[in-house]
């Protein structure tokens, strides 16, 4: 039994089966990787599991609870963050603005009408708020406005933004897209940090095979919407069919 | 104190201190010299400062903050004064009944109209919003009558009811006794200074919805209403449902705009559909944009601002003018005149019109972004600075969103 | 069935001004990306052309005329339209006479002038700024021009009435098969449709046909990838500026008989067709004449007594009713694209 179960999903856009019989279980405490060539339904399937796209058919349980037909907020608030290809921040607030608002999300839910109460009442969030700062080596940068952040910075703001709120499943879409060497490099030392010190699950679709292999404990290669093989990262590099589908010459 | 921070403490009480001092403050000169027409402190111009002053700061909580560009806030000003009039005609002259009804009543409508409109968010939302005080208005104006009294507007006749009303009680608005009309003429030297009751009774609920606004700004809710503008994205799949916060910000601006309403007619017991009408909401629009949208104090700032020259510009005559230019040879003070008619008296629109471009052109965040500016000349402060003040304050640029 | 006939030729001539308009600022927005709100500022100017043109025409001296006397005796004094004198009395009269239909010319240049001025000296300076600063800038745009035109031509409507031969009104009923005077329609009114589908037809074929409308319609589908292909975009967009503010500017010119050109006509049309443009879907021209015409129609049936009775107030409040209604339903408006301004 898997933190995440995906059985039997179907979706059509039109005459396009984007996903067919797509079915998936992500192990508790694991990374497990979606990759496949462009158009093989990863952001589809990502999108499923977020609450924005509604399969035709099948179910996506979560700790057994169905996902199907709940909005992304309230997806949220079972326990699943998703961190965006290119980071979706709070840009015109503070670094410290934009992590307050994940730490009273978890706090007071999806509504509280907290209006004539003062920020700099609430201890506990300010210093949960500060903690995730430090973590993430940003608590200098606390004052400035998220806009004028570097896009390494952006990114791990957008991390710290997730994490903070101790979800049981982490959502990556594509975590290290249009980024230089050095930028991908420190993402794969933060993301793998973040796994050891809080065994989180993450489900990570990406392109870059480098960061793919050097973070994933599970990979799932998709090609036109449907699942080709499960395995660990080293079975995957020398699988033959995943080689023909996929990596090409590349990994050969 | 009052679970503010320093800062805004000492700001809030600067606040508190001009609002009391504005019947000294815009008199500066005296009564017989040439500059007495630019004085602003008579009662009924002081009135409509702190009004509609009460009128954008509510706006602001909803546009500045949130983003939502509404064109049909008039409504709930409309609502406020018909209430309060009603409150007349079935109770008495007191205006505190009239006022508790006036933001009940535009909350209710607001909880209505928001919760239709927000389904939709940018040019959307606005033509909804347009669309239903538009509708008010209309129906304001005709099959409502027995409600509004049309065309005429609803003001108080000597067969109403007014159960309330005894020997000896006031027959204007009033506070229990307070008269609104009342006022004390104070004559210093050259100067004569008018305190209102009226003024200060504005006045005092101006603080207290100005305080209200602040601890608003600075609560969670407010960063939630600003994340709102920002990222409705991130907010989703940050657990939190934008659609209840929107609705709250939506609410809330109404009351105030209802408040603004009654208040209006607790000046000057009528209430006409004319205030119900689209122009009425584009004004709030100005003097929010004209003062800086999601400021705290550019909206009051905007509001004083439109009021004081609409006041003292469409009062300005070409005998005024002559007056002033006279030192000028004939054909020159002539050819000036000419060139300011059409500026002043009921030109004034057109004056208010280029301003109003000359803002949104050069200063999209109004005229606290101006202050700003120039201070920061003055001041010598580098940029580092003004990067910090950013990050406190919301971006003033706004945007339909 | 004829007063159902009757209410759609009712709400044909005001569906024609409101669709001509919405066809204007679509077109604007389709192009540019700007949310213009002193478009209804621009209709108004086009009536302010007809009445310039009249009172330019009727400009006169005054001669004695010996052959009349006054009850003093002395000789009267009459004025005389240059133009009368400058081509006698029947062609003089004639061209006075005509003066509305004859203001298509003179707005013509002159619409096209605002629109360019306009384009180049404001507009272009917004192209990246936030819809909300477009709508306020255009906004303040329209109040200047507005008093502007109120500063020459005075608070007060001025009559502009249509050639003499089409006064009265048409019995279009006996042409249908009805009894006379079932339904009666004023010539001007039938000219006015008749002259907005010739409009609508010529901006439809222009953009449908011409080198230049296709990549106009190519710009509005995706202005980024033209661009790359070399082509002069901005400079096409601004003589489509300078078309939409003629189209306006023209439905305004034949619009001066049916309702005396005031100074607010601007603005009491724009709010309406903004909802028009709403209705029928940010962006799509199909769209904004459909609903143009669709609105005026309700509008007019919303005007009868028979409909007034059951629901009072209806004819007040019907297109707004409507907007909402579709609004709700049909987020994009009746023929809108996905992803107008919804950024």
């Amino acid at each position: 039994m898997g933190i995440l179960e995906v059985s039997n999903v179907n979706k059509r856009f039109g005459g396009l089966q984007a996903l067919g019989n797509v079915n998936l279980d992500v192990a508790k405490g694991t990374v497990h990787a979606i990759i496949g060539p462009n158009g093989a339904g990863k952001s589809t399937l990502l999108n499923v599991l977020v609450g924005k796209l509604v399969p035709d058919t099948g179910t996506v349980l979560f700790n057994g609870t169905s996902v199907l037909g709940l909005k992304p907020f309230e997806i949220n608030q079972l326990g699943i963050s998703r961190v965006f290809q290119t980071p979706e921040i709070f840009s015109d607030l503070s670094v410290f603005e934009n992590m307050l608002i994940p730490c009273f999300a978890k706090r007071d839910g999806s509504f509280r009408m907290h209006a004539l109460e003062s920020i700099a009442s609430e201890k506990d969030i300010i210093e949960k708020a500060e903690h995730m700062l430090a973590e993430v080596n940003m608590a200098d940068k606390r004052h400035m406005t998220a806009s004028s952040l570097s896009r390494g910075d952006k990114r791990r703001l957008e991390m710290a933004m997730c994490l903070v709120q101790e979800p049981k499943l982490l959502l990556l879409d594509e975590p290290t897209a249009g980024m230089a060497r050095a930028d991908t490099n420190n993402t794969i030392d933060l993301l793998n940090q973040i796994h050891d010190s809080r065994e989180i699950t993450m489900v990570i679709i990406e392109h870059d095979m480098h960061v793919v292999f050097s973070l994933a404990k599970r990979i799932t290669v998709l090609a036109q919407g449907t699942p080709l093989v499960e395995d660990t990262p080293d079975n995957i590099k020398g699988h033959p069919k995943v080689k023909e589908a996929y990596l090409g010459e590349a990994a050969a | 104190m009052l679970g503010l921070s320093k800062k805004d403490t000492t700001f809030l009480l600067v606040v508190i201190f001009l609002t009391l001092a504005t019947p000294i403050l815009l008199q500066p000169f005296p009564e017989n010299s040439a500059l007495a027409q630019f004085n602003a402190g008579y009662p009924d111009l002081m009135q409509r400062f702190a009004i509609f002053g009460i009128f954008a700061i509510g706006f602001n909580i909803l546009f500045g903050l949130t983003g939502y560009l509404s064109f049909g806030h008039a409504a709930f000003l409309g609502v406020g004064s018909y209430s309060v009039v009603w409150m007349y005609k079935l109770l008495n002259y007191n205006v505190l009944p009239g006022l508790v009804l006036a933001i009940v009543m535009s909350g209710l409508f607001a909880l209505f109209i928001g919760y239709i409109s927000l389904r939709r968010s940018g040019i959307y939302f606005s033509i909804l919003t347009l669309a239903f005080a538009q509708m008010s208005f209309n129906l304001a104006y005709s099959v409502l009558t027995p409600l509004t009294n049309g065309e005429t507007g609803l003001q108080v006749y000597n067969n109403d009811p007014q159960v309330l009303m005894s020997e000896g009680s006031p027959t204007s608005p009033h506070f229990f006794g307070i008269v609104m009309n009342e006022a004390t003429k104070v004559d210093v030297g050259g100067w004569q200074f008018t305190f209102s009751n009226g003024y200060y009774f504005c006045a005092i609920i101006a603080i207290i919805v100005f305080y209200l606004s602040l601890r608003i700004f600075r609560s969670p809710f407010g960063i939630m209403l600003r994340a709102i503008k920002t990222n409705q994205t991130r907010m989703n799949y940050t657990g939190l449902n934008p659609r209840p916060y929107t609705l709250a910000a939506f609410v809330i601006s109404g009351m105030y705009a209802g408040l603004a309403g009654g208040l209006l007619a607790a000046m000057d017991p009528l209430a006409g559909a004319e205030r119900m009408q689209w122009t009425a909401s584009g004004e709030v629009v100005l003097m929010t944009i004209l003062g800086g949208a999601g400021t705290l104090m550019g909206p009051v700032l905007g509001a004083g601002f439109i009021k004081y020259f609409e006041n003292i510009f469409s009062k300005i005559n070409d005998s005024i003018l002559h007056s002033w230019f006279s030192a000028l040879p004939d054909g020159l003070e002539d050819f000036v005149v000419f060139v300011f008619h059409p500026f002043i008296g009921k030109g004034w629109h057109l004056t208010l019109g280029l301003l109003f471009m000359l803002v949104v052109i050069f200063l999209p965040g109004g005229l606290i972004e101006g202050g700003n500016r120039i201070w920061n000349v003055i001041s010598g402060k580098n940029r580092k600075k003004k990067r910090d003040e950013a990050a406190h304050h919301p971006k003033p640029t706004s945007h339909v969103n | 069935m004829d007063a159902i006939i009757l209410q759609v030729l009712n709400g044909l001539d005001k569906g024609s001004a409101y669709a001509l308009i919405a066809l204007g600022l679509t077109l604007i927005f389709g192009t540019l990306g700007v949310v213009n709100f002193a478009h209804g500022a621009l209709f108004m100017l086009g009536s302010f052309c007809a009445v310039t043109l009249q009172k330019l025409l009727s400009l006169s001296f005054t001669v004695e005329d010996p052959t009349q006397k006054d009850f003093l005796g002395n000789p009267l004094k009459v004025d005389t339209p240059y133009i009368v004198s400058w081509f006698g009395d029947a062609t003089g009269n004639a061209i006075l006479n005509w003066s509305v239909p004859l203001a298509i010319l003179f707005a013509i240049p002159v619409m096209l002038l605002v629109g360019y001025v306009m384009e180049r000296g404001l507009i272009k300076h917004f192209y990246k700024r936030p819809h909300a600063d477009q709508i306020l800038v255009t906004f303040g745009l329209a109040i200047v021009i507005q008093e502007i035109v109120k500063y020459f031509y005075g608070a007060n409507p001025i009559p502009t009435p249509a050639p003499d031969v089409f006064r009265g009104s048409v019995d279009f009923g006996v042409m249908i098969g009805f009894a006379q005077n079932e339904i009666i329609y004023p010539y001007w009114r039938l000219v006015y449709f008749l002259f907005s589908a010739v409009i609508i037809g010529a901006v439809f074929a222009f953009l449908r046909f011409t080198t230049f409308g296709m990549v106009v319609r190519a710009g509005m589908a995706d202005r980024e990838t033209v661009g790359l292909l070399g082509i002069n975009i901005d400079k096409r967009f601004t003589i489509m500026f300078g078309i939409a503010a003629a189209v306006a500017g023209l439905a305004g010119v034949m619009y001066a008989p049916i309702n005396s050109p005031n100074y607010h006509m601007g603005m009491d049309f724009l709010v309406l067709s903004f909802v028009v443009v709403v209705v029928g879907g940010m962006g799509s021209l199909p769209g904004a004449v459909l609903a143009g015409f669709l609105l005026g129609i309700l509008e007019s049936f919303a005007s009868m007594n028979e409909v007034k009775s059951i629901i009072p107030g209806i004819d007040q409040i019907i297109i707004y009713l409507v907007a909402i209604i579709i609004l709700l339903t049909r987020p994009r408006g009746l023929m809108g694209r996905k992803g107008v301004m919804e950024e």
